[in-house]
């Protein structure tokens, strides 16, 4: 009658059985002090029950003893689970660096997948088994938050930046996915399925259908916006050249230095005012709603995609997504 | 006056608070604590009521996983407005503005606060503030969240958000002004011989409450002025389209809005070390600790407000610091836990109704606060985060143990107030219903919140649907919970036995006042000559100050 009853999710992740040998270690701290304090107190409410309606209590003014103990013992107590729980949060944090790039943005109420290679998939994400997946999360319109239980992982999309959550999937299987940051009417709709599966049958599913490339769709992009007439290759233009540019640091007119993250790039098409690079004009237009958030991320595969002539005849477009360039660039949070 | 039986010893006086003067503008223009206490208490209890229906149809609604009874909308608008009015017009009010309204002077040995007229003018206020919640609700709702949370709430939901946010926007100078008259009070009025370790705990947990209202609640009124600003006049604060940002609106909301969750727990807080000690009829151990530790977790619990955004994008360094320090403020609340349980050693305990809610909340506040280890635990809290497992922990805090104390504290000061006896067997049937109520509504949504159920949502897979059910059956339980004491509290106005001045043999200087009280408290000035809880006779050499 009770295997309808789970009490855990799957466990579907590498970081979902640490997260649980937290919780059950809590969860065991959590049932003594509660067991503790309620045979105190009834046990005492009991032996020393009211025997006469006159009856006072003997006056015990404390202890200091006893006040540094209980005060000490659950000191030491969060600090332990302090670093342990500090510990899977930075595991959480820090991206492998050959993560495979998949890009997300939420919108009410749907969550719009991009793969590398250009498949595309509303309310649904597939990924290999056992590989890092590194998910760059925005949002359309309002905040959501991105949340697969039997990951254990959640991540807030934020409209206006990008978020960056990872995971490696340890078992083939159907998932839930769930908006887990209230957005409106049909917040409770806004659910889908992660699919695990083998590698093999990823890499078919990725290539069966679906358009160009995302780099190839983007490179549409930019031709279609007329980016290209001022961001030339032979530096000719009047905007920098993008040969390489992504995930190198810049000098801006400030004299500051950034690294040309997801972030960067994302700013420089919606707000390119924001950070004008040194030697160069603020005369870039805006193309806020001149793009969509998917648009803006396939430009960004397309900026990814441009290598220095000179480093190696890289192909244009990436095919494998392990070809995706360095991750690192995001590990920071703003 | 009915056949009340009159109790021999002390002949109850002619005049009291409650029969000086008769009418609708004795009561409307009154500057008697007292009497705005019991303003307060008939307002809140019509929003705690409006509230708990609403929380009754969403429960309704979650019985069954497709979202079937009503539309998304409407749940949407029904957790809202749950959420509104329990948050900024019941709780936040709740023990403050009536028991501690009514209490503090008396305890202190003063005649009335400092400034009675603010007193009334922070009634109005309240009163204005939920005249605009009212207005946002019959006119149709609104569908935020309680939260408030942007770029939903300035630039996408369709539904009355200004006019809530104003509602919560008024009601939070009320709350400051009372905070302001408490700590006046408590500062300049005491009897002579009442000095600050004489004090009852009580009025301890409400000084560091006053100080949360005073220093807390000015940034959320910015806050949801901002929010105003920004909806209806499109000045870009918050939202990114208009160069904002959405997350400085969670680290401003939570500012306050973490500490109000102290502002709701403290006085209950407070309750509770009055009616163990009365109960005990002993003195609370370690009283200077627990009298510290409020003041502690009023301080510490300004820089926690962070753990709300462990997931929202804040740096991964800026989550160590707030879930260091959330870690630590749940410290003086197991340190005050440790020291309730010890006063009833050795004490004598009776197994009145106030009892029974004091040991309810010790129990309930425990699961509470050790849940909030859970959460304050940054790698297990990527998990939970708003989940159902958030939603249980708070309604430990919240309602298992701010209403509990409550509860407790108007059932232990009741003949009091009314100088009418409740029935004591009715007490305590209600409060074990409570408990057990309590504890089936909220306990199996931490498991569906470890499961992986978000919360505020109108429809859910099937599999969480045992579970739900459970809560929703619990509910039914602990809505009959609350509508007994409604039902036995109301009855006992008229037709409950004459309460002495103090029925429960307790110390203190409110049960050396009559029941009810004088319109100015006490005959003679009081003068305080011994500690608090001073149940033994202490030689009359140390009561001198």
């Amino acid at each position: 009658m009770w295997s309808g009853f789970p009490l855990f999710p799957e466990q579907a992740s590498t970081m979902a059985g640490r997260v649980d040998a937290l919780y059950i270690a809590l969860l065991a701290m959590a049932a003594f002090f509660s067991v503790l304090i309620a045979c105190l107190v009834i046990g005492f409410a009991v032996k020393f029950r009211r025997r006469s309606p006159g009856e006072i209590g003997v006056p015990i003014h404390g202890n200091f003893t006893l006040e540094a103990v209980w005060t000490a013992v659950p000191l030491a107590i969060v600090i332990v689970v302090f670093f342990w729980s500090a510990e899977i949060f930075f595991s959480m944090a820090r991206v492998p660096p050959q993560a495979m790039e998949i890009y997300v943005v939420g919108k009410r109420w749907m969550w719009k997948v991009q793969h590398l290679s250009g498949q595309r998939e509303i309310n649904a994400l597939h990924v290999p088994v056992g590989v890092p997946v590194k998910l760059l999360l925005t949002s359309e319109d309002v905040i959501h938050s991105f949340y697969v239980p039997a990951f254990r992982m959640k991540k807030d999309a934020v409209p206006g930046r990008y978020a960056t959550m990872w995971f490696q999937a340890t078992k083939p299987g159907r998932y839930h996915l769930f908006c887990a940051e209230y957005c409106g009417t049909k917040h409770s709709g806004m659910i889908g399925w992660v699919d695990v599966m083998e590698p093999a049958a990823f890499q078919a599913w990725l290539t069966g259908g679906g358009t160009g490339s995302l780099a190839g769709e983007g490179q549409k992009i930019f031709q279609s916006l007329g980016c290209v007439t001022c961001h030339r290759a032979d530096a000719q233009g009047r905007g920098p050249r993008l040969e390489g540019l992504f995930g190198r640091t810049v000098t801006l007119a400030s004299g500051e230095e950034v690294v040309a993250d997801a972030d960067y790039v994302r700013e420089s098409i919606v707000t390119p005012a924001a950070k004008v690079v040194a030697g160069y004009q603020p005369v870039m237009p805006t193309y806020q709603g001149l793009v969509s958030e998917e648009g803006v991320m396939q430009l960004m595969a397309y900026i990814q995609s441009l290598q220095e002539p000179a480093a190696k005849g890289a192909p244009l477009a990436v095919a494998p997504p392990e070809a995706a360039p360095p991750a690192r660039a995001r590990a920071r949070q703003p | 006056m009915s056949a009340a039986a009159v109790l021999p010893e002390p002949p109850p006086p002619k005049t009291n608070y409650l029969n000086v003067s008769y009418g609708v503008k004795s009561w409307l223009l009154t500057t008697d604590h007292k009497r705005i206490a019991l303003l307060y208490m008939a307002s809140i209890t019509v929003m705690f009521a409006l509230g708990g229906t609403f929380a009754a149809l969403i429960r309704l609604e979650l019985v069954t996983p497709p979202g079937d009874l009503f539309q998304a909308e409407t749940y949407n608008k029904l957790f809202t407005l749950h959420g509104v009015i329990m948050v900024f017009f019941f709780l936040i009010p709740s023990i403050p503005a009536t028991l501690g309204n009514f209490l503090i002077p008396l305890m202190i040995g003063a005649r009335d606060l400092a400034f009675p007229k603010i007193n009334l003018l922070s009634w109005y206020l309240f009163m204005a503030g939920a005249g605009f919640a009212a207005w946002s609700l019959i006119n149709g709702g609104v569908d935020t969240g309680w939260t408030f949370y942007t770029p939903y709430s300035t630039a996408f939901s369709n539904t009355h958000v200004i006019s809530a946010a104003m509602g919560a926007f008024i009601a939070g100078f009320s709350s400051i002004l009372t905070g302001l008259n408490f700590i006046v009070t408590i500062h300049k009025m005491r009897a002579p011989g009442l000095t600050w370790f004489r004090l009852p705990l009580f009025v301890w947990a409400h000084y560091a409450t006053s100080i949360i209202m005073i220093l807390g609640t000015p940034v959320i009124a910015v806050t949801l002025m901002l929010v105003m600003v920004e909806r209806g006049l499109h000045l870009g604060i918050f939202n990114p389209a208009l160069g904002g940002d959405p997350v400085l609106f969670q680290h401003l909301f939570w500012f306050y809005s973490h500490p109000a969750v102290y502002i709701m727990i403290l006085p209950s807080m407070g309750v509770i070390s009055e009616v163990v000690a009365a109960m005990a009829r002993k003195r609370i151990f370690g009283y200077g600790i627990v009298a510290m530790s409020s003041l502690a977790i009023a301080i510490i619990g300004f820089l926690v407000w962070g753990h709300h955004m462990f997931v929202s994008g804040q740096s991964v360094y800026a989550g160590m610091v707030f879930s260091a320090l959330s870690f630590l403020v749940a410290i003086p609340s197991a340190i005050k836990v440790f020291n309730w349980t010890a006063t009833l050693y050795k004490g004598s305990v009776s197994y009145d109704t106030p009892t029974l809610y004091a040991i309810g909340f010790i129990g309930l506040f425990t699961i509470g606060g050790l849940t909030g280890i859970f959460l304050a635990a940054l790698g297990l809290d990527v998990h939970v985060h708003d989940t159902y497992f958030v939603v249980a922990h708070f309604h430990y805090i919240m309602v298992g143990g701010a209403i509990m104390g409550y509860l407790g504290g108007l059932h232990f000061w009741w003949p009091k107030i009314t100088g009418r006896l409740y029935p004591e067997a009715w007490g305590r049937v209600a409060a074990l219903i409570v408990f057990a109520g309590f504890n089936l509504t909220f306990f199996p949504q931490f498991i569906l919140g470890y499961m992986g159920m978000p919360r505020r949502y109108h429809a859910y897979p099937e599999e969480f649907q045992v579970l739900n059910v459970m809560s929703s059956a619990g509910a039914s339980i602990l809505g009959l919970g609350y509508l007994l004491p409604f039902a036995y509290l109301g009855w006992s106005m008229r037709y409950g036995r004459a309460a002495s001045a103090n029925p429960w043999g307790a110390k203190g200087l409110e049960w050396q006042a009559a029941s009810p009280p004088l319109t100015e408290n006490f005959e003679v000035q009081p003068v305080v000559r011994e500690e608090a809880y001073e149940y033994a006779h202490a030689p009359q050499e140390r009561a001198v100050v």
